[in-house]
């Protein structure tokens, strides 16, 4: 049995989780507010995910690029490889906030989608409205 | 002149959040003035995770977050004035803005809700001596040219402070390919949220350099080179423990400071402590009328707090432009032992508000302490608290019952536990 | 052929510039970095000291005095901010009143105004003044300017007159020929008949390319503190009483834009490029500002910087032709007061041209430039009618100091104009405030690329190879 103490990153509360781990498997989690916490830990000690937020080139919007989220966690030791692909993504606008950027990026079964709306760049979009 | 019945300076979190609620609470005659081209806030350029999980209970990214409150706003049409800046506030609720289109106009306002955010302490403010290339940025900077103009500042980065936007703009930068070769933090705990520590740099395997900071810089045109010294207990560099970092940009996280002008130049008090306006127990400063929210009041920590007590303070405009004034004369809600401020900091006792919530921060890390909350020698309440960081903000909630009647200040204080 | 080549585009070099583009010459103007007002111009107290402090008999009380009087008048026909906010001289003690007596005896010499004020007096003006003090000294008409507006503004009027001006030029060697000079720099050479060396802390190398100079460079450093606008400690300069070895001492002076600065020390250094601050020397500010003034919130620092002031061995300025060197005039070792006395330094140089040189005037020539317009000053309805006649004036691009889009397109568009991030800095104050261009720099980054037509990666801070952002990240 080994017990090992981790910090949840799921959320801002931070909480300090304290794992029992036996033969490479969680076999309980304590410190947690809630679920997620648990469901944390046990992937946190066997292969570690996390949420991937960046941003892609779009054409046509109010700003040169757009922000993008994954929408749930993908593996940590995929995420500069993931970071690859979206480098050479291009979207136009007008963008709708959660549009599918990426489907199942790295066949991870996780889509990119939008952070954002963004609409079209016209001239009166920058003058007062 | 123009009148409004409620004017909110700052379309960001706390702006859109106190619009939304106004027009709630029957205000209809609402007006939002935004300096920038979008509402939005610096929301619109903190793309990371874990906003509104208080407010949605969901995890959203910092524009998310953002479209959710414009929505809303957009839904009870509430006006956004955009591109428009804000030059000057009196006492007597006159805003002075400025815009491409109506020039330069003044508006006599019934109310007014000041949510004009913070800005990022500079170089200046803190002791780095040597020359002043390209190459010194604030994190937020930074963030801006990434995450909206799409440029990176740099390649090999070196970063001070271990506040949040540090914290997550080593992660970003390094993402970007990026070299971060550390984090100094002057205080010997890091002021960042645990979680950034660990998925911002413990995952991309970041030194953080605890009671170090950086003391010089070199470089003609462009930064060179970095001096990072180790400090004292009395945060004074230690002679001998200079260490140097070829690095071509430096990213200062070294504080956040309530944008305060525009109240100063009211005549607004200030409290010294937040560097925000004073404000009672429904968010009206010491001048009748004008309200304070959000990080120009005090700086958070999550901005689900920025929104909810913004709403406290839209409540209070409200509740004002209602009724006026609360009665009485008010006291003072203190800080005591280890408290370094709390906010509001004034309340009611003859016209307490129902429920206040008083938002404050311990000055060092503690464990297994006891708040305690009194009036003079009578305690309100005392709560257990297994663990106090500087970096997160605590509350305590008071009841109308607490306030009421009381004829001492209350302090807020952080003692040992009694065994 | 030039009739006159200028070597340094600080405040002497540009106001004598301005003052020769009065005549038909033609004359260019050499400066090694890429703006103009790059050395000590750029860091100094920005004083216009009205010429009580040096010694008689010497050239620099008498340059002083003059130049100090020309300064509202250049800076009205300039339109560049000319602020008279008083000097106080702090006396703690009867050794330093009784000093206060020497220089009042001298003011009366020179015909400089001034009252004394006790100690109470004093306090009920500013409160800041520490416990130390006993007497005050006032000369109520000593005034500050920003020394890289006027130089910017002076550089502006001579350049719309036809003077040359050369950014990016340092000079590298000066032959002579028989008629004249030549000059070599990396961007080509200038024949000229006279030269006039005004180099600021380079001064003793470029003289070293024609003669051995008689005195050497001792460039001394000081350094600054700047508080935010609304911290406000002052309303006069405040100065300790001066003394031979320290100089004008560690002083307050409330700038033309509403900040203050603290400082300097006065070190010896070998570098004259080394403009860096040092903890020994903000150490010593911190220390000594506390001698006249108490409560001095330096925890409102927004910036600390550096200046190198051009000091040589020579204890007076020296503005003279070089002996063995004809038509190559030093303008050397202009430190203190070298800013107030500038206007007076230039006509001196010309007063030594015009013994050998014909300067015909130039019936076109137009001295003075066009107000800039400064949106703050203004009212409500000035404000509007401006930005009904150009939107871009409604455009808040800084909010601290409060300077709008139309301001800035305006700096970059000027002749000698802002090509630099600094460079808008230094002409229209946005980055002068207490976020330090954390807000504003992006867009003016985005202006400077439009206006000069040029990708925001190539856009600089300051000199030519100090760009802020290093690559597109998504294209």
């Amino acid at each position: 049995m080994m017990e090992k103490e981790l910090i949840c990153v799921n959320c801002p509360m931070s909480c300090r989780l304290t794992v029992q781990i036996e033969e490479n498997k969680v076999v309980s989690v304590s410190g947690n507010s809630c679920p997620r916490g648990k469901a944390y830990a046990e992937t946190e000690c066997i292969r570690p995910e996390r949420i991937l937020t960046t941003t892609v080139r779009i054409t046509g919007g109010i700003h040169r690029v757009l922000p993008v989220i994954s929408e749930s966690e993908i593996p940590l030791d995929r995420i500069m490889d993931a970071m690859e692909l979206i480098r050479s993504a291009q979207v136009k606008a007008p963008v709708q906030v959660g549009d599918v950027i990426m489907e199942n990026i790295l066949g991870t079964g996780v889509n990119i989608v939008a952070a954002r709306s963004m609409d079209k760049f016209s001239c009166s979009d920058t003058s007062q409205k | 002149m123009k009148k409004v019945q409620a004017i909110i300076i700052g379309g960001g979190s706390a702006g859109l959040s106190a619009a939304v609620t106004l027009k709630k609470n029957g205000i209809e005659d609402v007006l939002v003035i935004e300096k920038d081209e979008e509402p939005g806030g610096i929301l619109e350029q903190c793309i990371h995770n874990g906003f509104g999980l208080q407010t949605f209970q969901e995890q959203l990214s910092g524009p998310a977050y953002a479209e959710r409150f414009v929505r809303m706003a957009e839904e009870l049409n509430v006006r956004i004035l955009l591109n428009t800046t804000v030059t000057k506030l009196t006492a007597d609720r006159v805003v002075e803005y400025v815009n491409s289109e109506e020039g330069a106009v003044q508006v006599q306002a019934d109310a007014v809700i000041l949510a004009v955010g913070c800005y990022e302490r500079p170089r200046g403010g803190i002791n780095i001596t040597g020359t002043r290339p390209a190459g010194i940025y604030t994190a937020g900077q930074a963030q801006r040219y990434l995450n909206i103009d799409g440029y990176m500042v740099g390649k090999r980065v070196f970063i001070l402070g271990s506040g949040d936007i540090g914290l997550i703009m080593a992660r970003r930068m390094t993402l970007e390919g990026a070299k971060v070769i550390g984090v100094a933090e002057l205080m010997p705990y890091s002021n960042g949220l645990p979680r950034n520590m660990k998925q911002c740099l413990e995952d991309f395997d970041i030194p953080l350099y605890l009671s170090h900071t950086v003391s010089k810089v070199f470089g003609k045109d462009r930064l060179e080179k970095i001096e990072m010294v180790a400090v004292d207990e009395n945060r004074n560099p230690i002679a001998g423990s200079e260490q140097y970092f070829d690095v071509d940009t430096l990213l200062l996280s070294v504080g956040l400071i309530p944008e305060n002008h525009l109240a100063d130049h009211a005549g607004i008090r200030m409290d010294p402590s937040t560097k925000g306006p004073v404000v009672d127990d429904r968010y009206m400063t010491s001048e009748e009328g004008i309200f304070a929210c959000g990080n120009g009041l005090h700086v958070h920590d999550l901005v689900d707090y920025v929104s909810l007590q913004a709403a406290r303070a839209a409540e209070g405009a409200a509740a004002y432009l209602r009724n006026g004034s609360p009665k009485g004369t008010p006291l003072c809600i203190k800080n005591g032992n280890q408290v370094s401020y709390c906010v509001p900091s004034q309340f009611y006792p003859e016209d307490p508000a129902e429920k206040l919530t008083v938002y404050f921060r311990v000055r060092t890390p503690m464990d297994n302490q006891q708040l305690v909350i009194r009036s003079g020698d009578k305690v309100i309440r005392t709560l257990k608290k297994r663990k106090l960081l500087p970096s997160v903000m605590e509350e305590a909630v008071l009841l109308k019952k607490d306030m009421e009647g009381l004829t001492e200040d209350i302090t807020v204080e952080i003692t040992e536990v009694a065994s | 052929m030039y009739d006159v080549v200028i070597i340094g585009a600080g405040i002497t070099g540009t106001m004598l510039s301005w003052k020769l583009s009065r005549s038909r010459l033609k004359i260019a103007v050499l400066e090694k970095e890429n703006d103009v007002a790059e050395g000590a111009t750029m860091a100094n107290s920005a004083a216009i000291h009205v010429g009580y402090d040096p010694e008689d008999g010497t050239l620099k009380a008498e340059l002083n005095v003059k130049g100090a009087q020309q300064y509202e008048s250049i800076c009205e026909m300039l339109h560049c901010g000319y602020k008279t906010v008083g000097a106080f001289i702090a006396a703690c003690g009867a050794e330093e009143e009784a000093h206060l007596d020497v220089l009042a005896a001298r003011a009366d010499a020179r015909g400089i105004p001034y009252r004394f004020l006790s100690r109470d007096e004093a306090l009920a003006e500013e409160p800041s003044l520490s416990d130390n003090v006993t007497k005050v000294l006032d000369f109520y008409t000593t005034a500050v300017v920003y020394p890289w507006e006027v130089a910017a503004a002076c550089m502006e009027v001579a350049c719309t007159n036809g003077v040359e001006l050369h950014l990016n030029t340092p000079c590298q060697s000066i032959e002579k020929t028989p008629k004249g000079w030549l000059i070599r720099t990396p961007a080509g050479d200038f024949e000229t008949k006279y030269i006039v060396n005004a180099a600021g802390v380079h001064a003793a190398q470029i003289h070293a390319m024609v003669a051995e100079p008689e005195w050497q460079a001792t460039p001394r450093k000081g350094e600054y503190y700047v508080l935010d606008e609304d911290a406000k400690p002052v309303r006069h300069i405040i100065f300790p009483v001066p003394s031979k070895e320290k100089g004008k001492g560690v002083l307050a002076v409330p700038t033309v834009f509403g900040n203050t600065l603290i400082g300097p020390n006065s070190d010896f250094q070998e570098d004259p490029d080394d403009n860096g601050t040092s903890e020994a020397g903000l150490a010593y500010v911190r220390a000594n500002i506390g001698k006249t003034l108490k409560n001095i919130p330096l925890n409102r620092s927004i910036r600390t910087f550096a200046g190198v002031r051009p000091t040589t061995t020579s204890p007076d300025f020296i503005v003279e032709e070089v002996s063995g060197a004809p038509h190559f005039i030093d303008a050397v070792s202009i430190e203190s007061p070298g800013l107030a006395s500038a206007p007076a330094v230039a006509d001196r140089i010309i007063s030594i041209l015009a013994e050998t040189l014909d300067m015909p005037e130039n019936p076109d020539a137009v001295m003075t430039r066009k107000a800039p317009v400064i949106l703050k000053l203004m009212t409500p309805e000035e404000r509007s009618r401006l930005i009904a006649e150009n939107p871009a004036y409604g455009k808040m691009i800084c909010r601290c100091m409060q300077v709008s889009e139309g301001e800035i397109v305006d700096a970059i568009r000027r002749p000698c104009g802002a090509r630099t991030v600094k460079g808008v800095k230094k002409r229209v104050g946005p980055g002068f405030g207490r976020c330090q261009g954390g807000f504003c720099e992006p867009k003016v980054v985005q202006i400077l690329a439009r206006e000069l037509g040029i990708s925001p990666l190539e856009v600089v801070y300051d000199s030519e190879k100090s760009n802020i952002l290093q690559s597109e990240n998504r294209i």
